[in-house]
Formats: C-alpha cells, structure tokens, sequence
C-alpha cells in the first residue's frame, strides 16, 4: 500500500502525533529509523568507485558510464540531520477492521543532542519499537520509562545499525575474542593415553 | 556414503569384522591388548544416543525431517530425543546461534554428563554461514568442541545421517576413551 510521506521537525513531532492519533490514526504500523551518515558523500576509496560515473565527487571511469543513480552530478548533498525516525500510522475500523484513511508515513529528522518524546502514551507498542530503535541506532526517547536494549545484550558497545559500526566488529560474550577454535581439531584424533583409566 | 549403503550397518548390525581390528591398528606400539570390552562398549554406545536438539532456527525444520518417521533416525539409534541436557550425550546444534545466546549453548553442553559429543547441524552452525555480522556466532567451535559438521542450508537429511553415521564410527572407535 502507498504511503503518504510527511516530514516534521523533531520539535514539533510528539504534538503531530498526538493529534494524527486522535484523528483516526489509531495503529502505529512501524517505528523505525534511518542513518544517513554516507549519505550525499564520497564514500572512502575501496577499489569499486570505477563502476561509477564520474560525479559529485570525481571519481570515476568509462565503465561506470551511463549510470547516474549513484553520486550523479546534481544529486543530493549530505543532510543536515544525521537520522530519521520514521513513524508508520494506518487507522482502522474497530468493528469492520477495514482502513478508514490512507496510510500515513511521517518522518522525523534527528540530531544526536535534539529531543524526540515517546509515544509510549499514544501507542503502546511503541514501548519494544522505541527500545529497539535505542538498540539498534542509538537514538534515545525522552520521557519514556525503561529503555535498555531489546535485542541485543546488556554488554555490547555501541549500536549496530549505525553506518559507522564496524562491520567486522564481534563483541562475543563467551570463548576467545579473536575467534579461534576452542580445542576442535584436538577431539578428531584418537588420544594416545592407555586404554585403562 | 559408506556407512549408509554398508548391510550391517542398515540392519543395525555391528560390523566387528572391520572395527576391533582397525581399533587394534591404531593402538600405539608398546600398548598391548585388544579390547573386546572397549568394542562393546563403543557399540552400545553408538546405537544408543540419546541427542539434546539445540534447535534455534530453520535448520529445526530440517532436523525434524530427518527425525521423523520418513528419514527416520530411529534406524540408527537415535530415535529418542531428551530435553535434559543430563539425559542426553549428543548435543545437536541446529541452527544460528547468536553472541546472545551463546552462554546458554556453552552451559548446556557443561550440563550434559560424560561421555558427550557435539554435531554442529547446518552451515551457521558450522561457520556463522552467510550471517557474517555483529551478532551471530561465528562457528560454535569457538565456544564449544565439535564432533561432526553437517554444512549446508540446510543440510538434506541423507546428509544428517551421513553425519550420524560418521559419528557412530567415531564412537566405535573410541571405546572406553571416549570422553
């Protein structure tokens, strides 16, 4: 189904909310967010920028060219705010179960630093969506009770779905950090000692 | 697949022709004695294994196939599965395991009493597989010993039983030294 997009500062965006939810908008589909921190920018050299057209950012080669979906001249700049919280709302018919309006898809710039109330007290499912948000981003709700990781343990550092995550980063909570072999080889040959124990 | 297509072993003989000899070969020199008592104790062991099944994910699905009355591993000895770690000897491991929940695969293993093996079912379980990411284990060997690996995505259950028959031998072999 298509979504109608529309974009409110994060200021504003609890207000918007509350009065979406009073006018029909009574299930939050989704919370989620986006990380926009490559976004509009040179990616760092990494041996595949000569499948791209010479753009924005001069790199480039004959064999990239004709394709001007990535890193185009004209194509966006970075953006101001680093993430998005996306708010996902349908209203449906208690008693037919059918929906009253279109969907409703409402997105929110974010800073780290700026303030983005919970909605927690308009929906509750919000309450695991927040937290996952939390887990996987690092975006935090104000004025909500509770958020702690979801998903993830309480001893991992950092928040995975952030651009800048290291993709190669382990955080194992047992067994070696580099992640060698715990002794397997040693099992699949037959031990020397005498048979009589 | 040897072990599958041999008679005795599809009829749930033992096959002692082949296996007290090739344990006596593999004695060390100066080690005397053949151990009749070590050959039936591998083979009692060996068509008697009770598993755990460390099911976490899609690989259950194949692991139930194999379990089941049409691949059937009753055949073989391991028809009865145990949900206590303290009854079971084979912890079989199907399916993704996640930094999250490896503790929990390492304490049940600590669980289970002596002698114990270990079969890593399905490609996740053996490498990570194609989740090669911040979350998932890569290859519960780096937590826990492994007896048998069964890659593939899943693993079909001709490949299980290979597998199992694999480790049938493997017990055979170790006699009272299994640990």
């Amino acid at each position: 189904m298509r979504f109608e997009t529309r974009t409110v500062a994060s200021a504003q965006a609890f207000d918007t909310l509350r009065q979406l939810k009073t006018g029909d908008y009574n299930v939050l589909i989704d919370l989620t967010a986006v990380d926009y921190f490559l976004y509009g920018k040179c990616p760092e050299p990494v041996g595949w920028e000569q499948n791209f057209p010479s753009g924005a950012c001069g790199i480039g080669s004959p064999a990239g060219a004709g394709r001007t979906d990535f890193l185009a001249a004209g194509a966006p700049g970075p953006r101001a705010h680093r993430y998005e919280v996306v708010y996902r709302l349908a209203s449906l018919d208690p008693a037919t179960g059918l929906e009253i309006k279109p969907r409703l898809e409402l997105r929110v710039p974010y800073s780290e630093g700026s303030v983005l109330l919970s909605v927690m007290s308009l929906w509750p499912n919000a309450d695991w969506l927040e937290r996952e948000v939390w887990d996987m981003f690092g975006i935090k709700f104000a004025d909500r009770p509770d958020i702690k990781r979801l998903l993830l343990y309480e001893e991992f550092v950092g928040h995975p779905l952030r651009k800048d995550y290291p993709v190669k980063k382990r955080q194992p909570l047992i067994g070696p950090k580099s992640g060698e072999l715990l002794g397997s080889p040693s099992f699949n040959v037959v031990r020397q000692e005498t048979p009589f124990e | 697949m040897p072990p599958m297509t041999s008679k005795a072993s599809l009829e749930g003989r033992q096959d002692d022709g082949t296996s007290v000899p090739s344990l006596v070969q593999q004695l060390p020199e100066g080690n005397l004695v053949t151990t009749q008592v070590d050959a039936v104790l591998g083979w009692a062991r060996k068509y008697s294994i009770f598993q755990y099944p460390f099911v976490t994910a899609c690989c259950g699905m194949e692991y139930m196939s194999a379990a089941a009355s049409h691949y059937d591993m009753d055949r073989f000895g391991a028809g009865f599965p145990r949900f206590s770690p303290r009854q079971a000897d084979l912890l079989m491991v199907v399916g993704t395991v996640s930094h999250k929940i490896a503790p929990v695969l390492r304490r049940i293993y600590d669980q289970m009493a002596s002698p114990k093996w270990v079969i890593a079912f399905g490609v996740c379980t053996c490498t990570g597989g194609f989740y090669d990411d911040y979350s998932t284990v890569q290859g519960i060997d780096t937590i826990l010993p492994v007896d048998v690996y069964i890659p593939g995505c899943p693993p079909r259950p001709e490949m299980v039983l290979h597998g199992l028959s694999l480790l049938q031998e493997k017990i055979q072999r170790q006699g009272r030294r299994g640990r």
